[in-house]
């Protein structure tokens, strides 16, 4: 086992290297950079905005910048933001976190609410209750974050005042221990709702899906033929052959925990990694976005790994010897 | 003559498929005597294992419904049984196994769990008693090494080890009646014989009635008592096993018969009966096996022929033989 972890990490570096360069070009050769931004200023200059970038680098040619920015990344430096005016790793780790507790709370109400919905429509398959889900499933399916967070900001926030408005935190309020956690939790409930309604939609597709096609196997039948109580069948013999391929679609939403939601996070002024990226890239702030980036690479090539070993632990049939 | 152990009574199941309805088992009437070996055979479609599964009650539904009859298990109609009531015959007074070993055991649970599983329910053993009856099972199904194949998985195991497996599952609970799907289908020949062997000796040692659905004339000669011969859900044949293979009634047994290659003969072509199986949606008043009969007369596309009895007890449905009786 840790034989074959080593060996993934290993192959997983011209991945990253492969990775690095197609990144690095794609907003290199994008047009304009930070400087251009600033062109809009009338005070500035040509010959402030040579001076400029001179100063950020951005003069020299690409193969060079490629090399300075990837031996920074291999000492884990990732460069300084141009609109922080602050080390990347830093701006990162500082917006990085709230994002987090965001996505680990929308994962978690994803999950259980796709996985009853789904199992329940499955062992009841064109019942009333399969019927609506369906229908229920596919509306929230195609409903744009952007529509929906508003709708239900103006539902729950302007109307009705049952929850706050946008941020993380009730402005000039001085809360400590648990009743900051309140308010932090109070300011989540909506752009949680938001995105778990989104989402939740595809992946109980996936449980009825998976659940649909484990029921019709012969060893379910032989389940029941053994005078199993249809509990045993379904949870014990159906669910852990169902839940088999969602463990891959589980590990591979790991990394968007600490992705952010751009659109999101924006309507719910929610002090988020995807908020400040998105605000990188109106203002060609690349370093911040090109080291984002790179983590959210690092991480999916990790989950991809921590994948398969996980398929191993629950699937005896590819259970490493 | 010793009592009936399963009588099956006029059973209707029918499938409501999107094409029309199938009558997969239509009015199905046999009975099962107490430590008797009844084959059921009839092509693919004929509703052989139908009829099994109606007794199991595991139909599914939709699209499936058992429609009508009564189907008599140890003097009571399953039919009627509560799902809870079923629960506690299935597995524990019925044993069955099926077809295809390889998709029968469940990919991600081992030997042992599924072995134990039927034990703790019914019989209310502990764990660890579940665990040396299984053990116990396993050597009675001639593998050897038990205790390691109990952690084992299915996948880790042969076609043949895991139908003994399924045959250990389907024991475990003492059994009255075993039901066999198939058997040794998708088994190769030499493991055939032995799934046969082991089959036909546990029967004799526990005295336990078996319904044994094959398609194989072969099985049913070494294997039968009784042969019940089914044709689009109706059953045209039955007799004790020496009298149908000596005195076949029916043009369709018949046919099948004459189908068997025999040793020492070589034969560039066997016989084949001709024609094809009627599809099974909408079928009329009339004798379904009319249309591929040599001896069909004008009745038979007329009138369906009911399954009669002479005076031996070989019961067939078939017009030639009508006029005999009324002598």
């Amino acid at each position: 086992m840790t034989q074959f972890i080593i060996r993934r990490l290993l192959q997983s570096i011209p991945t990253l290297i492969g990775a690095s360069i197609v990144i690095f070009l794609i907003f290199a050769l994008a047009p304009g950079d930070y400087v251009t931004r600033q062109l809009e200023n009338p005070k500035m200059t040509e010959e402030r905005a040579a001076q400029l970038r001179a100063l950020y680098g951005l003069d020299k040619p690409l193969p060079e910048r490629y090399v300075s920015w990837a031996t920074g990344l291999l000492k884990g430096d990732l460069g300084d933001s141009l609109m922080f005016r602050k080390p990347v790793v830093q701006v990162i780790n500082d917006f990085i976190w709230n994002s987090f507790i965001l996505g680990v709370a929308i994962m978690f109400f994803e999950w259980l609410i796709a996985s009853i919905v789904g199992i329940y429509s499955a062992i009841r398959q064109y019942s009333v209750f399969d019927t609506i889900a369906t229908l229920l499933v596919f509306i929230l399916y195609s409903l744009p974050s952007f529509f929906l967070g508003l709708v239900m900001l103006k539902i729950f926030a302007v109307d009705h005042r049952w929850f706050p408005l946008g941020g993380m935190i009730t402005t000039g309020s001085n809360y400590t221990g648990w009743a900051y956690i309140v308010d932090v939790a109070k300011h989540m409930v909506l752009p949680v709702a938001t995105l778990t309604l989104i989402s939740v939609g595809g992946l109980s597709r996936y449980f009825r899906a998976n659940m649909l096609e484990v029921i019709k196997q012969d060893y379910i039948r032989t389940a029941r033929a053994k005078g199993l109580k249809e509990r045993t069948v379904i949870f014990k013999h159906a669910l852990r052959n169902a839940l088999l391929p969602l463990i891959t679609l589980f590990t591979l939403e790991l990394p968007s925990l600490f992705a952010g939601a751009m659109i999101t996070e924006r309507i719910y002024n929610w002090p988020g990694i995807g908020k400040v990226v998105l605000e990188a890239i109106y203002v060609r702030d690349y370093p911040l976005f090109l080291g984002y980036t790179m983590l959210i690479t690092v991480l999916t090539i990790l989950a991809n790994i921590l994948a398969d070993v996980l398929y191993g632990v629950a699937d005896p049939r590819v259970r490493l010897k | 003559m010793a009592k009936n152990i399963v009588e099956f009574r006029n059973l209707k199941t029918y499938f409501y498929t999107e094409e029309g309805v199938v009558k997969a088992v239509n009015d199905v009437s046999f009975s099962i005597r107490e430590g008797e070996t009844v084959c059921v055979v009839g092509e693919s479609g004929c509703g052989k294992s139908v009829t099994a599964l109606s007794l199991m009650r595991l139909i599914q539904s939709p699209p499936g419904k058992i429609e009508g009859g009564e189907i008599i298990f140890d003097g009571r109609d399953v039919l009627k049984l509560s799902e809870a009531e079923m629960r506690k015959i299935r597995g524990n007074e019925i044993g069955m196994i099926f077809q295809e070993p390889m998709t029968s055991l469940n990919p991600v649970l081992t030997i042992g769990e599924q072995l134990m599983e039927p034990l703790m329910v019914h019989k209310f053993m502990s764990k660890k008693e579940a665990w040396n009856k299984a053990i116990e099972l396993i050597k009675q199904v001639g593998i050897p090494r038990a205790e390691q194949i109990m952690t084992s998985y299915p996948h880790e195991l042969s076609g043949g080890m895991r139908q003994r497996i399924m045959i250990a599952i389907a024991l475990s609970c003492d059994p009255k009646l075993l039901i066999a799907d198939e058997p040794t289908t998708a088994l190769d020949v030499t493991i055939q014989a032995q799934i046969l062997d082991l089959l036909r000796k546990i029967k004799q040692e526990r005295n336990m009635a078996l319904m044994l659905i094959t398609h194989d004339l072969g099985i049913v000669a070494e294997m039968a008592d009784y042969v019940v011969v089914m044709y689009a859900g109706k059953v045209i044949e039955e007799a004790p096993v020496r009298e149908l293979f000596k005195n076949p009634k029916h043009p369709y047994t018949r046919g099948l018969l004459k189908a068997k290659p025999i040793i020492g003969k070589r034969q560039d072509k066997l016989y084949t009966i001709p024609g094809q199986v009627p599809n099974p949606i909408g079928l009329g008043n009339y004798c379904y096996f009319s249309d591929r009969c040599e001896y069909a007369m004008d009745i038979c596309r007329q009138k369906i022929p009911q399954l009669t009895a002479d005076e031996n007890g070989h019961k067939v449905a078939c017009w030639l033989y009508e006029g005999e009786w009324k002598k």
